[in-house]
């Protein structure tokens, strides 16, 4: 079985910095990591390939920096890697990269066979939007399964995979047939520690590289800026919580306490006060 | 067992192991580098100076694509007390030459350069991937390590040991001792953001030019240590680092020395309004001379911090592990090439390649160091800051006062707090030490 895994490098957003003067994000010397979702779905399709045969194969869409994720990956014990890298693609919005990955996606069969399976994280912890992997399984016309928590269980000989997904209220269980994308959520297992042999194994590793004419893109306004319909109007930091915590104090009965704290909010919040001394003169 | 077998395998991916996987790499040798950090330089405190001629030796022109923040053109050197420091600053336009001298660079950039470096010259780094143990054949020879990933050791011909100042894998294999608390130095740094143009206003630079400044004094609560403070292109790093055993007896935490290093009235105006980003701590071996452990042995070889090589008097460290990871590197490469063993006896060349350099040559002038400051760190790093001030301050300070009582009263000044005997001994002990 051939298992694609779409993995994506992000800045480590627990180090993000803004700039304190211009109010921009600070993306230099912020460590990157691969995407935590991604790993998830890794992990998954590494999990499937032990237990079934076949391979898993990486794909990333990215700066040729994005290689360093592809590696690790590798490491983690993934067969084979693809870097997607072109300057064309440089500012794509979720249209636009779902579009020059399902454009690798294709090629990937070709030259590697088709995948049965292709995974992507729920979403990436950069861009939040979770559309990346249905826009790939619509143009190249896959079911999906999207929100997946668990595989309950994989037919090999029917080719169908019956998995949970969390849904708004509760938990369904769904079965597609191959080949299937599907995107999953967090804190589905834990991502494994490579072996020696996968570690020598990735860091000498040849990472396949392609352009946007190697999988056969023709026309470019659809990759990158120009083919991302999204603009992002204004990127803004929000403005830290300055108020101070103030601790009313600790004793008499509970009413005075109470009428402490009452009183502190009033004071620091006068509308608060008069708002509701309107309501209750409403009321009477 | 993993049938391959490396020319070599280097352990720890600082300035002393890339630069021995480098060296090795680029003669062809199958180099296998592994480094317990996510990356090179991930696992190593940031602000640095990068002295560069011990870089120069190995990449010629890493000035074109390193990562470097400024040149130093201004050194000051500071004694403190609580409230003043006294200082000597030298100040060069000559600094501003085609080749700088001396960098300052932000350790996680500028290793994660010199892997790349590592890399391209064809050595195989494995990340993430801690040493556990050294594999010895039944002779006791080094014969490979032993990871904390699943799987066989992997073997090489020699393994070189460039763990750093902890040295843990060549302790738990009985290459050395634990390295002693009153030889190894707690560093506590922070990194603090403040725009290019403050940077350059505050200091008096222009462009790329650079300003370090070092201190002692009572900054250290009369503990072995010294406080610095680096420029940065776009930040500012300040630290300071103890002796080990000093912190453990005076119970002062690192954190509130350096704490209160950045509220000294002369560091905090140098700080005001910026942005701490990042906050450090890390070990500095400073025992100098007398606390190298042993180097090699059948199978091994140890350089950088891990051989305690750091020059504590003149702050110098990366260039010391540079040094003896090249000098390691052309040992094993001249074995190598004459298909000679790796034994102790033939590895016994390493060491008299540093001996012939500046490496050997400073340790052992300044093998009295240590040991003097540690002893009388009472005066050294509180009496004499005091007495200094003190001194300043009366011989500054216009009050009507002639000048001849002024000299007279900072005289019996220095000789009530410290006899006059105590005095000549210390300078005397110092001047013997720094020969
Ligand atoms: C606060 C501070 C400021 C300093 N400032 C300066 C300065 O301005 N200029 C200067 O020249 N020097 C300075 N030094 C000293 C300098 O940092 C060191 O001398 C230098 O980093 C030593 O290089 P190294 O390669 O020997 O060790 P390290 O840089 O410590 O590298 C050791 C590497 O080995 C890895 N490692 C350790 N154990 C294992 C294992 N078991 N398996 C795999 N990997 C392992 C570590 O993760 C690490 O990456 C400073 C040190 C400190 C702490």
């Amino acid at each position: 079985m051939h298992i694609v895994v779409c993995i994506k490098q992000v800045p480590d957003s627990a180090q993000i910095r803004v700039h304190p003067v211009t109010n921009t994000i600070m993306r230099q010397g912020v460590p990157t990591i691969i995407n935590p979702y991604d790993l998830f779905a890794l992990e998954e399709a590494l999990r499937l390939r032990d237990k079934f045969g076949g391979e898993v194969t990486v794909l990333t869409m990215g700066p040729p920096t994005a290689v360093e994720s592809l590696r690790k990956a590798l490491t983690f014990g993934a067969d084979r890697a693809v870097l997607l890298t072109d300057r064309y693609f440089a500012g794509s919005d979720t249209l636009a990269t779902s579009f020059a990955l399902s454009m690798a996606l294709k090629k990937i069969g070709a030259e590697f066979g088709d995948p049965a399976i292709i995974f992507t994280g729920k979403q990436t912890i950069d861009g939040d939007t979770a559309q990346v992997g249905p826009g790939i399984a619509k143009r190249l016309d896959r079911n999906q399964l999207t929100y997946v928590s668990k595989i309950v269980e994989t037919d090999l000989v029917n080719r169908t995979i019956t998995v949970e997904r969390r849904a708004e209220g509760g938990v369904q269980v769904l079965q597609s047939r191959f080949p299937v994308l599907i995107t999953m959520l967090e804190a589905t297992n834990e991502m494994r520690r490579g072996s020696v042999e996968n570690a020598l194994k990735a860091a000498r590793a040849e990472v396949v590289t392609w352009n946007a004419e190697a999988v056969g893109i023709e026309d470019l306004t659809q990759c990158g800026l120009r083919g991302s319909p999204t603009i992002v109007k204004k990127v803004f930091a929000p403005g830290g919580r300055t108020d101070e915590v103030q601790l009313v104090d600790n004793e008499g009965n509970p009413e005075a306490r109470a009428n402490a704290l009452i009183d502190a909010i009033f004071a620091r919040s006068p509308d608060v006060e008069k708002d509701l001394f309107d309501q209750a003169a409403h009321h009477f | 067992m993993i049938d391959e077998k490396f020319d070599a395998i280097v352990v720890g991916a600082g300035p002393s192991g890339n630069a021995a996987a480098l060296v090795m790499a680029r003669e062809g040798l199958n180099v296998l580098q592994i480094e317990r950090g996510e990356y090179s330089g991930s696992k190593n405190v940031q602000g640095a100076i990068l002295y560069a001629d011990a870089l120069e030796q190995i990449i010629p022109d890493f000035r074109e694509d390193a990562p470097l923040e400024r040149h130093v053109i201004e050194q000051r050197m500071w004694t403190m007390d609580d409230r003043s420091h006294t200082g000597m600053h030298y100040r060069s336009d000559d600094f501003n030459e085609d080749k700088p001298n001396r960098y300052t660079i932000l350790r996680a950039q500028f290793d994660k350069w010199f892997s790349a470096k590592v890399r391209e010259a064809g050595a195989l780094l494995l990340c993430e991937t801690t040493v556990t143990e050294l594999v010895r054949d039944l002779k006791g020879k080094v014969i490979g390590v032993q990871t904390d990933r699943q799987g066989a050791p992997i073997m090489a011909d020699i393994v070189v040991l460039a763990e750093g100042v902890n040295g843990l894998v060549g302790q738990r294999s009985g290459l050395r001792e634990e390295v002693s608390p009153d030889s190894v130095a707690l560093a506590v740094k922070e990194m603090h953001f403040l725009p290019r143009e403050v940077v350059e206003a505050r200091f008096n630079l222009k462009g790329n030019e650079g300003v370090v400044i070092e201190a002692m004094g009572t900054i250290t609560k009369g503990m072995t240590g010294t406080g610095f403070l680096y420029t940065n292109e776009e930040s500012i790093s300040v630290g300071i680092g103890c002796i080990v055993s000093d912190m453990t007896e005076s119970e002062v935490t690192p954190y509130e020395l350096l704490d209160a290093f950045k509220k000294h009235p002369s560091i905090r105006p140098l700080l005001e309004g910026s942005e701490c980003k990042e906050y450090a701590a890390h070990l500095i071996p400073e025992g100098g001379y007398n606390a190298i452990p042993k180097l090699h042995g059948d199978g091994w070889l140890v350089v950088g911090d891990a051989g305690q090589f750091v020059n504590a008097v003149h702050r110098e460290g990366s260039n010391l592990a540079m040094t003896t990871g090249r000098l390691a590197a052309e040992t094993v490469i001249e074995l190598h090439r004459k298909r000679e063993e790796m034994s102790e006896a033939n590895l016994k060349r390493y060491l008299a390649r540093l001996e012939d350099t500046f490496v050997m040559k400073d340790l052992k002038k300044y093998k009295g160091i240590p040991a003097l400051l540690h002893g009388n760190k009472g005066n050294f790093f509180g009496t004499y800051p005091q007495l200094i001030s003190q001194a300043m301050q009366t011989w500054f300070r216009v009050d009507g006062v002639d000048k001849k009582s002024k000299e007279k009263a900072i005289m019996k000044n220095f000789r009530e707090t410290r006899t006059l005997r105590g005095m000549l001994g210390d300078a005397f002990k110092l001047a013997r030490a720094w020969r």
